[in-house]
């Protein structure tokens, strides 16, 4: 019977990441637009959007993997985000977090890309094994300094699990990871521009040079599911670094400012910043994140 | 056998793809378009209110009109806060708008992109030229009526319409839209031997399957 109110639980959890990351994109949608003095799309402009394409009456397929790529990349946002409590000390928000660490929570981040990598390979337009040649590189150079930072944290905390390090935040702002390793955080948060992909390394979906990348050939429920997963995705990803460095949330109202905050950080980069060329993008991970990763990793372990 | 069942034998029927090389045709599908019938009323009406405000524009500039398209996207017209926003795939768009004359080489292109979008589509044809050719009335190089070739939706006349114009287009395709009125993909279907006398007529060099899904 417990595991049935795990469930619900589960499903509970994930509606609410779901709608809170469409939300959050519709929002910035918003805040972009003033900046530019228009009035801009309501903030469940992306939810319509989703109704809209799941209401398409024909949906052109392209084989098996191509049906199973989207569902793939959906799995991969669900397993990261079924694996991290997202509230602290909450029944309903705590997901499977007893039942997997850091590092299956890290596995998950790349499964879902590796499925789409598959799928949209079987669409046979030009642009997607461009798009996924590229975000799978940008991926694995991104990932170095994110790894390198987790590293650090396991040594600082002595643990894998999200929840202990969660834990081991609490009772104040000054025992953030954020304040206790600034170096993990400093490193962990350029990766994580690479992982939201906005601009300067929006290399993968590039709208200018490789017309959205992967899902170019994805239409109607296809690019249905790849929507919602995005959200739910970004969601998990931004509750996954408020748990690790910013002292995670006992709430939802803290919970959703310390995640729009942390969002905001990318989107500011990206307001400011133009797109890099592939080569320097992937440079730029392994050059200055690396080197602060393992500088955190030497300090945290021998000072 | 009557008339009526000769008719869905006839439907039944495979396309020839008789412009493409015989060792392609294989590659192409052969089915024609069929016609898809609304779900049911309350849920149609739902995902109408939807389509109507999240429309996906080709950024297929086909003429001259579309130099109008690009200020919509800008702070002064803003038409993303209608929900009007670009898609760079037909596979994901579902408003297409000819942006004036249509030439015969464009029109060829224009019967592709219009063919792979999937529905519901709209069309949109946007000046003059797309409802009686305009000044290229006479031109041996244009087409005079697109929705000869392609179900249109609404027209926005004028050589050239201001971007408002256009946004009121949008409107009225909006309001169509809502009212379940916009049913050009079944009507494609429905006159799909129509419509491909009436393209191939035109376009001479036909080197692309009959119907590109």
């Amino acid at each position: 019977m417990d595991i049935f109110i795990k469930m619900v639980y589960a499903a509970i959890s994930i509606l609410v990441a779901t709608l809170y990351g469409l939300l959050l994109v519709g929002t910035v949608h918003k805040i972009y637009a003033r900046v530019h003095r228009r009035i801009g799309p309501p903030v469940w402009q992306p939810i319509l959007d989703i109704i809209q394409t799941h209401g398409r009456k024909v949906a052109t397929s392209h084989g098996i993997m191509f049906f199973l790529g989207p569902v793939f990349r959906l799995a991969g946002g669900m397993g990261t985000y079924l694996f991290i409590p997202v509230i602290y000390g909450s029944v309903v928000f705590s997901n499977y977090s007893m039942a997997g660490d850091l590092l299956l929570v890290m596995y998950f981040i790349f499964f879902g890309q590796l499925g789409m990598a598959l799928g949209a390979g079987e669409g046979g337009h030009p642009y997607s094994p461009l798009g996924i040649a590229r975000g799978l590189s940008q991926m694995s150079t991104f990932e170095l300094p994110f790894s390198l930072a987790v590293i650090s944290i396991a040594i600082q905390y002595n643990t894998l699990n999200i929840t202990s390090i969660v834990a081991a935040q609490q009772g104040g702002m000054l025992n953030w990871t954020l304040f206790t390793n600034p170096l993990a955080v400093i490193a962990a948060m350029i990766s994580l521009l690479g992982m939201n992909m906005h601009s300067p390394f929006s290399l993968v979906l590039a709208p200018q040079e490789i017309p959205i990348g992967p899902p170019i050939e994805m239409n109607g429920s296809f690019l249905g599911i790849l929507q919602t997963n995005r959200a739910l995705f970004a969601s998990a990803k931004l509750v996954l670094f408020m748990n690790l460095f910013f002292g995670g949330a006992t709430n939802l109202p803290i919970m959703m400012l310390k995640t729009f905050c942390i969002y905001l950080f990318s989107v500011f980069i990206g307001a400011a910043f133009p797109r890099f060329r592939p080569e320097q993008s992937f440079r730029f991970f392994l050059r200055v994140p690396t080197l602060i990763g393992i500088l955190s990793v030497i300090i945290i372990a021998y000072f | 056998m009557n008339n009526k069942d000769l008719k869905e034998i006839e439907k039944q029927m495979k396309l020839a793809n008789e412009g493409l090389p015989e060792i392609e045709r294989d590659l192409f599908a052969d089915d024609r378009p069929s016609r898809i019938e609304p779900l049911n009323k309350y849920l149609e009406q739902f995902l109408n209110w939807a389509r109507a405000r999240s429309l996906w524009i080709l950024a297929f500039g086909t003429g001259c009109g579309a130099i109008e398209l690009r200020p919509l996207m800008t702070a002064r017209f803003d038409a993303f806060r209608y929900g009007i926003a670009g898609r760079p795939t037909p596979r994901q768009a579902n408003v297409f708008i000819i942006g004036g004359y249509a030439s015969l080489k464009t029109i060829k292109r224009i019967v592709r992109s219009y063919e792979q979008m999937q529905g519901p589509k709209y069309v949109i044809a946007l000046g003059s030229c797309t409802i009686n050719g305009g000044m290229y009335y006479d031109s041996y190089n244009t087409i005079n009526r697109i929705d000869h070739y392609i179900p249109v939706d609404t027209y926005v006349t004028g050589c050239m319409p201001r971007p408002e114009a256009l946004i009121a287009g949008f409107n009225r395709l909006k309001e169509k839209i809502q009212a379940g009125e916009c049913d050009g993909m079944n009507k494609y279907a429905d006159n799909f031997d129509w419509y491909k006398a009436n393209q191939k007529r035109i376009i001479k060099d036909w080197n692309m399957p009959d119907y590109n899904w």
